[in-house]
């Protein structure tokens, strides 16, 4: 299983070439042969650890999309197949992981914690926006498609630029502010138990922006908040502590023409989100908040 | 709010098979609309183009005689008429039960069991539209 390119292989002639212009020094030669034997050995591992998978019942069958701009060979995005053998308890992670260190180094994708925590490697997998490190092997159809998020620039095989969204979730703001402070200097900031349990399900966000690709709207709007967003703003408008000024200022953030109102209630966020946060409830409940903030009886 | 940079633009209906619930109640509800907006129209066109029909002598009309009653039989004569208005039955209904859902969903109401709403307002529509089928099509063969 070979994921190297043609081009590639002219490499060592290459660099043969250049030793020759140069005064090649015995050393010189001794190491680059070195290096061809190393890279010989790598290669002949890698084929026997293909084929042993290959041959191994209880292998997976990973279909990896693959896209390195700076590799004139590798400009065209195309998949690539890796055979992964099956542990219980493996996560599309783990395989993901397995595959570039036993078959392809070059193969490209964020992770971090690996306990579903830091958001890093949220990824489309079988046609689903999931978080590689939570997504059980064992749960999904074969062969198993990994694919960069959708509706985001890609940079590199499974990386994708983060820029946009996370300039969409600064948009909203997403940090406590108030006007008003308790009376004693060392008092602290106290939120009721009620509000807190309102507010639980919104701080659970970890920015992987799996719901953001999975919106349709935000995918056609660029200019939408998206939902993590505005979940984010919900989490600060509903908090209490922040006062009614503070509140104010939110509901005209997220009241603009790409704010709540470009959610068409597909569902789609809530049904991706990996920490189960209910987005649509969230952001309907704000849309009702902006009605009522506008609507005046007199 | 940032400025915006290609993110390659809308969704890939290609991929409709991986569309859950709420996406296809979204779909069929942009689509249904539309249809209802469109027959709205026809609908306006064909009537107004009977008006003349208002100005006839009493008589003429009640014989049937009238450019109105003529068109209209006319057009129920049309198999594909009778076909095209159980068609329309169904767009309608499911987009009256649809936009119930959807005004539930606007009060909070019952968002943990959207999908199973929009299930229910398939099946409804679809029993309501196969109970119409005679009344539609009674003579038309």
């Amino acid at each position: 299983m070979s994921t190297q390119v043609p081009e590639q292989q002219e490499e060592p002639t290459e660099a043969a070439a250049e030793t020759e212009t140069q005064i090649p020094s015995k050393g010189d030669a001794r190491r680059a042969e070195k290096r061809r034997r190393a890279a010989e050995r790598r290669a002949q591992k890698q084929a026997e650890e293909a084929e042993r998978a290959a041959a191994d019942e209880d292998t997976i069958e990973l279909k990896v999309f693959r896209y390195d701009p700076e590799v004139e060979g590798k400009q065209e995005p195309r998949f690539d197949t890796f055979h992964v053998p099956f542990t219980k308890g493996m996560t599309v992670l783990d395989a993901l992981m397995y595959a570039r260190d036993t078959y392809d180094s070059s193969l490209t994708f964020r992770h971090s914690c690996r306990q579903a925590i830091c958001g890093s490697d949220a990824m489309f997998v079988n046609g689903t926006q999931k978080l590689a490190c939570k997504t059980q092997i064992s749960e999904l159809q074969e062969p198993i498609r990994v694919e960069p998020l959708p509706h985001a620039e890609v940079t590199k095989d499974l990386v994708i630029e983060m820029e946009h969204f996370y300039e969409q979730m600064h948009a909203v703001e997403p940090y406590f502010q108030t006007n008003e402070l308790p009376d004693g200097e060392l008092e602290e900031q106290r939120q009721s138990r009620e509000n807190r349990e309102k507010i639980k399900m919104s701080t659970r966000c970890i920015w992987c922006s799996a719901c953001m690709s999975s919106c349709n709207i935000a995918a056609g709007d660029n200019e939408y908040l998206g939902p993590a967003a505005i979940n984010k703003a919900y989490r600060f408008a509903m908090d209490e502590r922040e006062g009614e000024d503070i509140k104010q200022k939110r509901l005209e953030i997220i009241e603009q023409e790409h704010g709540v109102w470009r959610c068409q209630t597909q569902f789609s966020c809530t049904e991706v989100c990996p920490k189960d946060i209910p987005l649509t409830e969230h952001i309907q409940e704000l849309k009702r908040e902006a009605v009522k903030n506008n609507l005046k009886f007199w | 709010m940032s400025q915006s940079y290609n993110r390659g633009l809308i969704e890939d209906f290609g991929r409709w098979r991986e569309f859950s619930a709420g996406m296809w109640a979204w779909i069929f509800h942009k689509f249904t609309g539309w249809v209802l907006v469109g027959y709205l129209f026809t609908h306006i066109a064909v009537l107004s183009t009977a008006i003349p029909a208002a100005g006839q002598e009493a008589a003429v009309l009640q014989a049937g005689d009238d450019i109105y009653t003529q068109t209209i039989v006319t057009l129920e004569e049309l198999l594909l008429v009778r076909i095209l208005e159980v068609g329309l039955l169904a767009v309608a209904v499911f987009h009256i039960l649809n936009g119930t859902r959807l005004l539930l969903i606007d009060l909070g109401i019952g968002l943990e069991s959207q999908d199973k709403s929009f299930y229910a307002s398939l099946i409804l529509t679809g029993a309501i539209t196969v109970a119409s089928v005679p009344t539609f099509i009674a003579g038309a063969f």
